[in-house]
């Protein structure tokens, strides 16, 4: 569903992706993990259209994002840190992205019940916590019903209540066939969650594998064993 | 006043003096026999109808009336009427067409070194002089209306013009499109009253050399370059209007080497420079409304001991020009727009002074293209500091007793 | 497009400071119309509120709100619209606002109390120079990230054209003053849509002293149908290059 073909990325002199190639298939959970500053924000980003790259190109659907922005209307999107105009209110919020959309599919608002957001509809962004911003976040992300969802860290400051909904919610539209990409580093969280796995340093790809292929390979029960396994091995060979 | 006219007419048949009548239809067909035939006294009534006799020479005392305006036309040749005898009366002719930019200045009609001529109620269109007084006396000049078409000065002459002559009167006349409006030279004790004079080439009023004069509630409006007193002394200039004299060089009122001279109750409103004044002494300006001008006045450093007083000043761009630093006029209980000063005892009179002459007016003398910048954020903020503290234009440029309301003028 | 510019249109009415923005207009206005019985006076504050007010309040305000508006527009870009479309939408809001907060704030007593030629063209010029304005504010800040440096931007190009630009005209005319330079000052004006703007002003407000001089040359040109034309043309593209600069700058931008 999604390819990325030989994605470049500088910001000044710093290469933030340097030859990524990847791609997506209905249907997968994909986890996209690495550590701090690693380039997995910057491919979502780019994914969305929000970062240009400076090279290479992507395909949503077969066809070139660059300068396309309708296929847009099929990501749900939910950004690691949630910014929103300050004086808006929750539901003015919510309200302007369904009239920004437009769209007249039928909104899954399952997430606007299970996190009570009615309660909080006349609050203003500002005066929300973190977690609450989240789960607004994560409200829109699911609201219409996308074919993709991209979702960059989700449950980082969520309470382990709102942390388990997400998740449930997430698991249910896998099975719906949607494709899911999650980015984490947290891998604990996502065990049951996901069936491939993105390793990601210094902005390019180490492994892409698929969970079953992952824990086949190195003997191991826990993915974050298998992957701490799998570094392991690849700094010996660098080592040596 | 026609009537009046018909029963003078009657009577005076009782007074042996005929009444010879020109026309188509008539037992005399041409006005120049009609003069053959006149006797002193006489009166000559000219019907309606088109004259080409060239010029008409008019050299004995008569009454030469024209009904329902008969058409002098010079053809663009002649002078039209030449008028050699004291007491002719002219009333009632359309005289168009005189003889054109030659040396002997064609006229419509010229009165040559004579008194008490009237000419009264005539049209004259389309002439290269319009009335020409050349050493006349105690002649009136009423209610005529003399129109041209001039576009450059060297191609047209004035429309009333008047050479070395005195007692004149120059009443309710409208010229327009002539050289100058009204000429003077040489003329004294003479009174121009209630004329109108737009859109002349140069001059509504030019007006040189003659002393003693009036001008009084004349329009002058529109004129190439205003209205020109030089070389005189004793004008009297009361309740004119000056307007919309626009250009460069071009003033409501000119004033050069004049002394002695009253301008009183005017009213100068869209020129470029209202008034101007060169080497200008001894003028009480008085009572006189400026409004809208692009420079209210400008004295220039060659003026001495006039005395400005009373006077409103509104809506000019600029109150006060001048090219020196030196100030010796009066400048007093004035009413300027631009005054930005309190009165704390309430008595009218603004409690601090007046400075008249910004900073830019300075600048724009000297260097005339910084004019682009008028109005500009800088600008203003340099007129602001100039007038807290005056380094460039001179101190004693100043109305001590500043109006806080304007003159009911 | 027209709900994005009506989301922005209404949040920025809902601004204290272009409330604040348009009753100080207001307030001046009145008052210096209604201090004499000639409308002289109020047109001058007019003049000066066009020509030092506005441009500051529009580049400035622009500026900050389209720093404040990151995260909207970061929100707006994740969802399905173009990038131009948000740009547009942001400039149309805005300068929807800082017009309308013109025209009530100025135009209307202007109207009122001045209701002829040059009424209307302070009108039309001030609804120019507000776009002009926003426009640079749209320039300004797609230049930096930093606010305070966005900013700074904005009031610097401010300060260049209220004060420094004439200052230099000042230099150059007086140092120049012995060549005719008037013509080559004409081209000059076009580089600052403040002078262009007060000139249009100018040979309507001061016709009379235009008319003298050196005036008549700028009246011969700024003054014909040709000139004033040209002069309007020259604004608008004061308002469509620094938009369409900003407007490439922002397609290729990162967030």
């Amino acid at each position: 569903m999604i390819e990325i073909k030989n994605i470049y990325k500088k910001f000044g002199k710093l290469e933030v992706l340097n030859d990524v190639n990847l791609s997506f298939k209905k249907g997968e959970c994909i986890a996209l993990i690495g550590p701090n500053g690693c380039g997995k924000t910057t491919l979502i980003k780019s994914i969305l259209g929000m970062v240009i790259p400076s090279k290479g190109d992507i395909l949503f659907n077969e066809k070139s994002i660059l300068k396309e922005f309708k296929y847009r209307e099929q990501i749900g999107y939910m950004p690691q840190i949630g910014r929103y105009p300050d004086y808006m209110t929750v539901g003015q919020i919510i309200e302007m992205i369904k009239k920004i959309r437009n769209s007249d599919q039928v909104l899954d608002e399952d997430l606007v019940h299970a996190f009570q957001l009615e309660k909080i509809v006349d609050k203003q962004m500002r005066t929300l916590s973190g977690g609450t911003t989240q789960k607004v976040s994560a409200t829109l992300a699911f609201l219409f019903n996308p074919e993709v969802l991209i979702l960059d860290e989700p449950t980082a400051g969520l309470d382990p209540l709102a942390s388990e909904i997400l998740k449930e919610k997430i698991i249910k539209e896998k099975e719906k066939g949607k494709l899911i990409l999650i980015t984490s580093h947290l891998l604990s969280e996502l065990d049951d969650l996901i069936t491939q796995i993105i390793y990601m340093q210094d902005g390019t790809v180490h492994f892409h594998q698929s969970i079953a292929g992952l824990l086949e390979s190195t003997n191991e029960q826990k993915i974050s064993k298998a992957i701490a396994k799998i570094l392991k091995n690849k700094s010996n060979e660098q080592n040596h | 006043m026609k009537k009046l006219l018909y029963i003078f007419l009657f009577f005076s048949s009782f007074l042996h003096a005929h009444v010879i009548e020109v026309g188509a239809n008539k037992p005399v067909k041409s006005i120049k026999k009609a003069i053959s035939l006149a006797k002193i006294g006489d009166t000559i009534l000219v019907h309606k109808g088109v004259y080409r006799e060239g010029n008409i020479v008019i050299d004995k005392r008569i009454v030469f009336l024209g009904k329902g305006y008969p058409v002098l036309d010079g053809q663009k040749k002649y002078e039209v009427l030449s008028i050699k005898a004291d007491s002719v009366v002219v009333q009632g002719f359309k005289v168009i067409k005189s003889g054109y930019a030659s040396l002997e200045d064609p006229c419509a009609i010229k009165v040559y070194n004579k008194s008490h001529v009237v000419i009264q109620n005539n049209i004259l269109d389309d002439n290269f002089f319009g009335i020409y007084i050349q050493n006349g006396k105690n002649c009136l000049i009423k209610n005529n209306t003399i129109v041209a078409y001039g576009k450059e000065e060297q191609q047209i002459g004035n429309g009333i013009h008047c050479w070395k002559s005195e007692n004149l009167q120059i009443i309710a006349n409208t010229i327009s499109g002539h050289r100058d409006g009204i000429y003077f030279e040489f003329v004294t004790n003479s009174v121009i009253w209630r004329n109108i004079s737009t859109n002349n080439i140069r001059y509504g009023l030019h007006f040189m050399f003659s002393n003693d004069d009036a001008y009084i509630t004349n329009i002058f409006k529109n004129n190439g370059a205003g209205v020109a007193v030089m070389f005189t002394k004793n004008v009297k200039m009361f309740n004119n209007y000056f307007e919309e004299n626009w250009g460069d060089g071009a003033y409501g009122l000119f004033l050069k080497e004049i002394t002695d001279s009253y301008i009183i109750g005017n009213k100068f409103s869209k020129n470029t420079s209202g008034i101007h004044m060169e080497g200008t002494n001894r003028i009480r300006i008085e009572k006189n409304v400026f409004e809208a001008n692009g420079w209210a006045m400008k004295i220039q450093a060659s003026c001495v001991d006039n005395e400005i007083v009373n006077n409103n000043f509104i809506g000019n761009t600029f109150d006060m020009g001048t090219n020196g630093s030196l100030v010796l006029n009066k400048f007093n209980t004035n009413y300027w727009d631009k005054y930005e000063g309190y009165d704390l005892d309430k008595n009218g009179v603004g409690d601090v002074p007046y400075h008249p002459l910004s900073l830019f007016a300075v600048l724009v003398e000297n260097n005339p293209s910084a004019m682009l910048l008028f109005r500009s954020f800088m600008i203003t903020l340099l007129d602001k500091s100039e007038k807290v503290l005056p380094s460039i234009t001179p101190d004693n440029f100043i109305d001590n007793s500043p109006l806080m309301h304007s003159l009911p003028l | 497009m027209n709900r994005i510019i009506k989301i922005i249109f209404l949040d920025i009415l809902k601004n204290k400071i272009i409330l604040a923005y348009t009753l100080i207009l207001a307030i001046l206005s009145w008052s210096s119309f209604g201090l004499e019985d000639n409308s002289a006076k109020g047109l001058l504050t007019i003049l000066n509120i066009i020509l030092f007010t506005v441009p500051l309040v529009s580049i400035l305000f622009a500026t900050i709100y389209l720093y404040n508006s990151t995260e909207f527009i970061e929100l707006l870009l994740s969802q399905p619209i173009k990038r131009k479309k948000i740009w547009l939408s942001l400039f149309l809001g805005l300068s929807l606002a800082m017009v309308l907060a013109f025209f009530i704030g100025a135009g209307i007593p202007l109207l009122i109390n001045a209701p002829d030629s040059v009424g209307i063209m302070m009108l039309i010029i001030g609804c120019l120079i507000t776009l002009v304005f926003v426009a640079l504010a749209f320039l300004s800040s797609i230049l930096t990230r930093d606010k305070a440096k966005g900013i700074g931007i904005a009031i610097m190009g401010w300060l260049y054209f209220a004060l420094l630009f004439d200052g230099i005209i000042l230099y150059l005319l007086f140092q120049f003053s012995d060549y005719p330079i008037e013509k080559a000052m004409i081209v000059v004006t076009a580089f600052s849509p403040i002078d262009l703007a007060r000139i249009q002003i100018l040979l309507h407000l001061d016709v009379s002293a235009m008319m003298g001089y050196t005036g008549a040359i700028f009246k011969d040109f700024f003054g014909t149908s040709l000139g004033l034309l040209l002069s309007f043309s020259l604004l608008c593209l004061w308002i469509i290059i620094p938009f369409f600069i900003s407007l490439i700058k922002f397609k290729n931008k990162d967030l």
